[in-house]
């Protein structure tokens, strides 16, 4: 269970709730694109999962702040992808896919495992419960680090892998575009338990990554660690 | 609800949503195909000019050019707003490479609010559309434009024309957004059979300035809109200065209401733009080919010569030649010579080159951080995506296909029986019937041989007065590299690319060679005296050897 339970959800993330959807995308990639493949697939959802900053002014309006957008190229892959401009973001999703990427290289790991990017609205309870989680978007990725053998194979797969990163791209968006259930849009009271507020140019909807690695015994994932990156609760 | 007109408001709101979000979407495509990397900056305070809560700049021209294809009406049914991306190569092949449709259907979402879910959903598609103008092939192709070619845009209104991306091209879906007068659909259809430059064989020349404006501007329709590369900046002949944002224009502050939905505030309000007008440069900033590759190009034109598959002349140092095949492997996958064979990986000092060239060439807009150009590689595959919306016959017999077309330029092979139609692919209706493949097509009707071998060659298109928008026959075949099929070799360090580079001119048979010829006719001419000296004076021999046989 979560280590910083006494500030954290009470509801445990493990498994999605019933209005949460959850989708699942898979890639297999060399060691060294785990990070920038990660970042693309991450960086493509929180596109799409941020909106500008809000001002609530007088009655209940709010204004929305701008988001810019960058091209980012991938150094170990074939493949190029669009971010919300926002070092913050970025920084936090780095953090977040280093860890995974260290230890999916650890000890005990035969290259397998995932990572979970999860939306979630709070939902204040009263003194003496703590507040509740409710995810009600999970995309999960799964990796499959593999090992090449020579230059030849390297170059194969820097091409492979972004064709493969495209169509994934292709299936954010497709998902994105189904104009599901979406936190209605919050009044300024309620704006931090839908929208992560701390960043100081862009507004993400609130989010946790999580990461699993599967052991080398290979068929149950057993959760070797589980960290939260991001914990919004208010001090 | 008995009402369910839209408000006069809530028409006019949604009327200028649908308005400013196609000349967003046009911004962004254009924008996507520039050839640099796009950087622009959040602000947590609204300008109040960044419709859609997105910060995309806006290119006077493209603004302009956007205006003027819409001409004051917006995207309905049965009227789209198109976006024709293409290429084209320093010797005037150009090949049409992606439509981008702004399309309405007539699916109205009577209880969507206007100022508010859609808005936003506006704001999501411009989003998505982001994200998906970098993973179709013509973005890495743009990415690497500007000596041997550029990429084109044109902006039209109407009916969409897909006949010109050639066979068998991919669809992909942005996304959609229901208004109560109808739905907005965005999608991209983008060529496959792709050729694409190999940086690396052509000598790196620095680029010359100063190619006319006009030589950009080909369309030979004058009821087409014409051409303009993606990353021309306005030349100092041309004279128009492009507001940037117009006064008349309204610029949007939009408030946004918690309340019950009743109560919902949008407000709009007129201001003067605030950015400077964009820098119009001095210098003619437009993308260069090198003379090298003028020459190399020289010979790839599309006729084929009979017995080579698609070879230019002999004196070309390297194969420029068209093999868009399929790899057996992975279908939609496009192949590059060197990648499944021995041949050694690209160095990535040719793209880097480029990318200093680019940097002189493309001067950041004002207020807006463009980069240049830093691709990661110079690799000159592309990767195709496959559509989500299905696949254009089975990936073998578009294979085969293209295999059967490579034997013998003039041979009346049945072409690729893959009917459009039958596919569930959203532009079914528009793409080519069979008939008139074979007639784009120059492996079939090669554009300047005077054999016509081919019963197709008479029934040669032109597609133009059906109102396509592509002038060249040999679209499809643009000649840029050599990319075999099925050579994927794992054992040999030579594939079947590099075998055909070495072996693909073998020098003429002299018995064949006219010239030798017209010599051994002349010293055998030479020859007949002495011959018949000889003769003479051995003809007792001859007499008495007539006599025997007697």
């Amino acid at each position: 269970s979560c280590p910083l339970s006494s500030r954290c959800c009470a509801a445990s993330s493990a498994a999605p709730a019933m209005n949460c959807r959850a989708e699942v995308l898979e890639v297999s990639v060399e060691g060294r694109q785990v990070e920038e493949a990660m970042l693309a697939v991450l960086h493509t959802i929180l596109l799409h999962r941020s909106t500008g900053k809000f001002h609530y002014k007088k009655e209940g309006t709010y204004s929305i702040g701008t988001v810019g957008t960058q091209d980012v190229d991938c150094d170990f892959i074939d493949f190029a992808y669009v971010r919300v401009s926002s070092e913050e973001l970025d920084r936090a999703l780095r953090k977040a896919v280093g860890e995974f990427k260290d230890a999916l290289r650890g000890s005990g790991s035969d290259g397998m495992g995932q990572i979970s990017l999860e939306f979630y609205q709070k939902k204040k309870s009263r003194w003496p419960f703590s507040d509740e989680c409710i995810p009600w978007e999970l995309w999960t990725i799964k990796v499959n680090v593999v090992n090449l053998a020579n230059e030849q194979e390297r170059q194969i797969c820097r091409e492979k892998v972004g064709e493969k990163l495209c169509e994934k791209i292709i299936n954010i968006v497709e998902v994105m575009n189904r104009h599901e259930y979406l936190p209605k849009m919050p009044t300024q009271s309620e704006v931090d338990n839908v929208f992560d507020t701390s960043l100081k140019d862009v507004q993400p909807y609130l989010y946790k990554i999580s990461y699993q690695i599967t052991d080398s015994l290979g068929t149950s994932v057993t959760t070797t660690m589980r960290r939260l990156i991001k914990d919004t609760l208010a001090l | 609800a008995m009402d369910t007109d839209l408000s006069s408001q809530d028409r006019k709101d949604l009327d200028k949503f649908i308005k400013f979000f196609a000349l967003k979407t046009v911004q962004v495509i254009v924008q996507a195909r520039l050839g640099e990397k796009i950087c622009t900056r959040s602000s947590s305070s609204p300008t109040g000019s960044d419709w859609f809560n997105l910060a995309i700049k806006d290119i006077p021209e493209v603004t302009h050019e956007a205006k003027k294809a819409l001409a004051g009406q917006l995207p309905a049914v049965g009227r789209s707003m198109c976006v024709e991306i293409s290429l084209k190569t320093s010797e005037g092949d150009s090949m049409e490479l992606e439509i981008w449709c702004l399309e309405m259907n007539e699916k109205c979402d009577k209880e969507i609010k206007v100022s508010y879910t859609v808005y936003n959903r506006l704001s999501l598609l411009l989003k998505s559309l982001l994200a998906i103008t970098r993973v179709t092939p013509a973005y890495r192709l743009s990415r690497k434009q500007g000596h041997e070619y550029v990429i084109l845009y044109r902006i039209y209104f109407g009916e969409v024309q897909l006949s010109g991306l050639g066979e068998g091209f991919q669809t992909v879906r942005v996304g959609t957004v229901g208004t109560p007068v109808g739905t907005i659909t965005l999608s991209c259809a983008y060529r496959i059979n792709l050729a694409f430059m190999s940086t690396r064989q052509f000598e790196r020349t620095p680029p010359i300035m100063g190619i006319i404006i006009d030589h950009f501007v080909d369309r030979p329709y004058p009821s087409s809109s014409p051409m303009h590369p993606c990353n021309y900046r306005a030349g100092e002949d041309n004279g128009a200065v492009y507001p940037s944002v117009e006064d008349s224009q309204e610029v949007c502050t939009t408030s946004f209401s918690t309340s019950p939905p009743s109560q919902c505030v949008f407000t709009v309000t007129k201001a003067h733009f605030q950015t400077p007008p964009p820098v119009v440069t001095d210098t003619l900033k437009v993308p260069v080919m090198g003379l090298a590759f003028s020459h190399q190009l020289s010979s790839s034109r599309l006729s084929y010569q009979p017995a080579a598959l698609g070879v230019g002349s002999a004196d070309m140092g390297y194969p420029v030649l068209f093999a868009g095949g399929l790899n057996a492997a992975h279908p939609h996958q496009l192949i590059g010579p060197g990648k499944e064979g021995g041949v050694p990986p690209v160095p990535s000092q040719p793209v880097h080159g480029t990318q200093a060239d680019q940097e002189r060439m493309c001067t950041p807009l004002d207020g807006v951080h463009y980069s240049a150009a830093t691709p990661s590689s110079s690799e000159d595959t592309e990767t195709v995506s496959n559509s989500s919306e299905g696949k254009c016959g089975s990936p073998h017999d578009l294979l085969e296909t293209i295999f059967i077309r490579k034997v013998g330029a003039f041979v009346n092979k049945p072409v690729n029986q893959v009917t459009m139609a039958n596919l569930d692919i959203p532009f079914a209706m528009f793409a080519p019937k069979n008939v008139e493949l074979e007639d784009n097509d120059p492996m079939v009707n090669p554009p300047e041989s005077p054999e016509t071998e081919s019963p197709l060659q008479g029934s040669l298109h032109s597609e133009g007065s059906s109102g396509s928008s592509t002038g060249n026959t040999h679209d499809d075949f643009v000649m840029i590299d050599f990319k075999p099929a099925f050579s994927k070799d794992d054992i040999l360090p030579m594939d079947l690319g590099t075998f055909y580079r070495e072996f693909q001119n073998p020098p003429q048979l002299s018995s064949l060679s006219i010239d030798i010829g017209a010599q051994s006719m002349a010293e055998d001419l030479d020859s007949l005296p002495e011959k018949l000296a000889v003769h003479e004076k051995n003809v007792k021999e001859f007499d008495a050897f007539v006599e025997t046989l007697q």
